[in-house]
């Protein structure tokens, strides 16, 4: 799939209440307070929270799901803020920023309810 | 808050990590990743590969066992309960697929001070068993200061 500068790509998609779990276990980041309720309010959090690396895996989907592929990623940059939280939607857009010497560079962020949890999302993709 | 920089360049013992099938499989099913090439051996393997490939973000698995030790130095000295991962950073090269072992190199990249906390970068350089460098990951972390 060929990108232009100018182009759009993005996904959408909501945590369920397990998904810090199942993340915990596949990543092997099992700090409580991504698992544990009670642990993550102990320590001033409104609940569990998700693991930022989860949500980064979310905005590199997005920019593999419009390469057509993993081989073309290169490169990917993010700034986490906030916290990302469960059972709300995280929407995840990007734009190419331009297209040069075979390589597409998009700026991306991870939105949710308001908050940007993932900015200066910067990927460079092989074209 | 006050920041000790002796540690920066400090390096530490290599990790390898020999990447699983199912690890690949488990992992790509917790990120949402459908692409048959990280679930389905046969669609990898008509796509050139041994095997089937991990997310490009499986870097976190490798790289994650080979940066904590790090992050628990007492020569760098991070209070972990007040850490924040502020940033992260993926360089990739060649795919990694299930059956290669990767070996990660961690260093001390920069400490430093911003905005009143203490500010920490480790850099996780991992190659395959053909010594190919498949990710180059700097690591960003925040520590608030204890008055905040």
């Amino acid at each position: 799939m060929t990108l232009h500068e100018g182009d759009t790509i993005g996904l959408t998609v909501t945590p369920d209440p397990f998904i810090t779990v199942r993340y915990a276990g596949a990543s092997g980041d099992f700090n409580p307070i991504h698992i544990d309720e009670e642990f993550a309010r102990s320590v001033g959090l409104p609940g569990r929270i998700l693991h930022g690396l989860w949500t980064m895996a979310q905005v590199a989907r997005a920019h593999t799901d419009a390469a057509g592929g993993p081989e073309g990623l290169k490169r990917l940059s993010v700034q986490f803020r906030g916290m990302g939280v469960i059972g709300e939607e995280i929407v995840v857009s990007g734009t190419v920023r331009e297209v040069a010497d075979g390589t597409a560079t998009v700026d991306s962020q991870a939105e949710q309810a308001g908050h940007r949890i993932i900015r200066n999302g910067v990927a460079e993709i092989a074209v | 808050m006050a920041v000790n920089t002796e540690a920066v360049g400090k390096t530490y013992p290599e990790v390898t990590y020999a990447v699983g099938r199912e690890k690949v499989r488990e992992y790509a099913w917790a990120v949402g990743e459908t692409n048959p090439l990280y679930v389905d051996v046969d669609a990898a393997r008509a796509a050139g590969y041994a095997d089937v490939v991990a997310p490009p973000m499986f870097a976190v698995v490798y790289q994650g066992r080979a940066i904590t030790p790090a992050l628990f130095d007492p020569d760098v000295g991070i209070d972990f309960a007040r850490m924040l991962h502020a940033g992260q950073e993926f360089e990739w090269g060649p795919l990694v697929v299930a059956g290669d072992e990767i070996t990660t190199t961690t260093k001390v990249a920069e400490i430093g001070e911003r905005a009143g906390m203490g500010s920490y970068a480790f850099q996780a350089e991992s190659r395959n068993q053909r010594g190919e460098t498949v990710c180059t990951g700097i690591w960003r972390q925040l520590v608030r200061g204890a008055e905040s």
